[in-house]
């Protein structure tokens, strides 16, 4: 073989180890998971260890495959998931609106500081998010609890007589929701608004277009895919989120990972979790694969 | 000019809002972890006594090494894999998995934490069933999940700055006859070196945080810091939480300034080099 074909060869093995690194890792740890996760919610809940039965079973010279869609009806007949599901839904939906609405303007007047406060100004939005989730979720527990600071505050200076119930209510789920994944939303709108052409806004503005009118034909469609990206951020998680309904969350704010995690950990019922779970993803395959369409032409620019 | 001067008006004031409540939470944590009172809420007067409570706390302590030691493994695998991926994904032309790759690589940016959590739990449940690893769940097993979901973080930050450097100088390392991966490790690594500080320092940071995915893939041997909280934070507001809290923000806060006064300088120095180019 002419040496330079031999090179080409090693170049080709070479170039296919590299390749399969990442997606042998990512397929191991990240892909074939859910299909266990397809098998777990098909099989019988029992008292074993791994508390579930086997799919496949060999007995009397035959061959069975047992396919239990039991948990599934069970799921989709018991109200109580449904209103997780709902409950879920709406509260990620309220809590993106809101993040926003808060997140689009505070991008825009980053996007529109002087050059040298941009740094800092995305610093500092981006800060909070590398300290604890989980404390920024306790700091809320500590200013909306019936001794909290806010009660406290309005008590003593007279404002009301009786602490106001603020813990344990949809809204405080919805401010710890945006509080937590706000940084989330003003990063890929800031990141659009950033690259936004402001000679186009000047010469809206020249051609005698009012502010609120070049905002809304230039500006805003130019940044659709930074408020697309931003919202997924913050929905597809939002749905699924665990600590923020059970720190600051009460009974009647029911949400479907919370209910998963009570299903897996308190009811040790590993099937209909694992159902629960398939259910939320088929959910939000249609939210997930937008991202994955917005994320991939934002790499290929 | 006229018009970008007049519209920030309102978007100002709401940028300082957005600060307001993104700060103001986390200074009554910073303020309330000098209260001497037992009770978070009520102000009983200035000590530092919690600090000494919390330091003398074993099981917390036990487990922010738990933590660190996690998330420094799990950071250092990500920043390999990820950066593997991210040059597979822009400098590889198309291949046979690349629609795959992608898919996995952005997936992760999104999943609710308890869907990966189960998932990985019974990935590992059915290992155990089938080769007999991981016999019990533990710090490899949190370890494993990190990397995967942090490599996706590394990948989606390295991407972005292999796209944006100049292809040519590569192209030109290869022409004079350098082998790709000497290429990769001299010419490429360097120029992607700060991305690649900024993916491992977010995995750091992703996997310091991470509760959800670990309490999943955990036995009963491993607490991480978060698992030990959470199981405290639960019971309701704790002083000593609040002095975790201002350490844990002092310290990012210490973190990003060094990042900004890095970056700063090197702004500078371009700037400088710019001005002082021959021929200007």
């Amino acid at each position: 073989m002419p040496p330079i074909r031999a090179w080409l060869k090693q170049l080709t093995l070479g170039r296919r180890v590299v390749i399969a690194l990442p997606l042998v890792w990512l397929t191991l740890f990240f892909l074939a998971p859910f299909a266990l996760v397809l098998k777990i919610s098909l099989s019988e809940a029992a008292i074993s260890i791994p508390p579930y039965g086997p799919l496949v079973g060999y007995a009397d010279q035959t061959l069975q495959i047992f396919l239990n869609l039991g948990n599934y009806l069970f799921v989709f007949s018991d109200s109580l998931y449904f209103a997780a599901y709902w409950g879920s839904i709406k509260t990620a939906l309220v809590a993106t609106l809101a993040c926003l609405l808060l997140g689009y303007p505070m991008a825009y007047a980053m996007a529109r500081a002087p050059g040298r406060w941009q740094l800092i100004l995305l610093l500092l939005v981006m800060l909070p998010s590398w300290t604890s989730f989980l404390i920024r979720i306790y700091a809320w527990m500590g200013i909306l609890s019936n001794t909290g600071l806010i009660n406290n505050s309005l008590l003593w200076l007279g404002v009301i007589d009786t602490p106001l119930q603020m813990m344990n209510t949809q809204l405080a789920v919805i401010i710890g929701i945006v509080y937590a994944y706000l940084p989330f939303m003003v990063l890929p709108l800031y990141a659009h608004l950033v690259r936004l052409d402001t000679a186009l806004l000047e010469a809206a503005s020249d051609l005698g277009s009012r502010k609120f009118n070049t905002f809304i034909k230039v500006t805003l469609p130019l940044s659709v895919g930074g408020i697309l990206a931003g919202c997924m951020l913050v929905f597809i998680p939002a749905v699924g989120e665990f600590v923020i309904p059970e720190l600051l969350g009460g009974p009647d704010t029911l949400m479907i990972g919370k209910v998963l995690w009570e299903e897996f950990f308190l009811n040790r019922d590993w099937p209909v979790a694992s159902a629960l779970a398939m259910v939320m993803l088929l959910l939000l395959l249609m939210p997930i694969v937008m991202f994955h369409r917005y994320q991939s032409r934002e790499l290929e620019q | 000019m006229n018009l970008l001067h007049k519209r920030p008006a309102m978007t100002t004031v709401m940028l300082v809002i957005g600060l307001l409540f993104l700060y103001l939470p986390m200074g009554v944590l910073v303020v309330y972890s000098f209260n001497e009172s037992q009770l978070v809420t009520v102000w009983a007067g200035f000590s530092p006594k919690w600090y000494g409570e919390l330091l003398a706390d074993r099981q917390i302590l036990s487990a922010v090494w738990t933590s660190l030691k996690i998330a420094f493994l799990a950071a250092s695998m990500a920043a390999c894999l990820g950066t593997v991926a991210a040059f597979v994904m822009t400098r590889f032309g198309r291949f046979r998995g690349k629609m795959v790759l992608s898919s996995m690589v952005t997936a992760p940016l999104v999943m609710p934490e308890v869907i990966t959590g189960l998932s990985l739990l019974l990935l590992f449940v059915q290992m155990a069933q089938l080769i007999g690893w991981p016999t019990d769940r533990g710090m490899a097993t949190i370890w494993i999940a990190h990397t995967t979901f942090c490599s996706a973080y590394v990948a989606v930050v390295v991407a972005a700055r292999l796209r944006e450097i100049d292809r040519s100088i590569e192209e030109a390392a290869m022409d004079l006859g350098a082998p790709p991966i000497k290429t990769f490790f001299t010419v490429t690594l360097p120029v992607i070196s700060p991305a690649l500080a900024a993916g491992w320092l977010l995995a750091f940071t992703l996997s310091l945080d991470d509760l959800v995915i670990a309490s999943f893939v955990s036995g009963p041997g491993a607490n991480t810091l978060p698992m030990v909280v959470f199981s405290s934070v639960r019971m309701g507001v704790s002083p000593k939480i609040n002095a975790l809290a201002t350490l844990i923000i002092l310290a990012v806060s210490l973190a990003t300034l060094l990042a900004w006064l890095l970056m700063h300088r090197h702004e500078k120095k371009r700037h400088l080099a710019l001005n002082h180019a021959p021929g200007q």
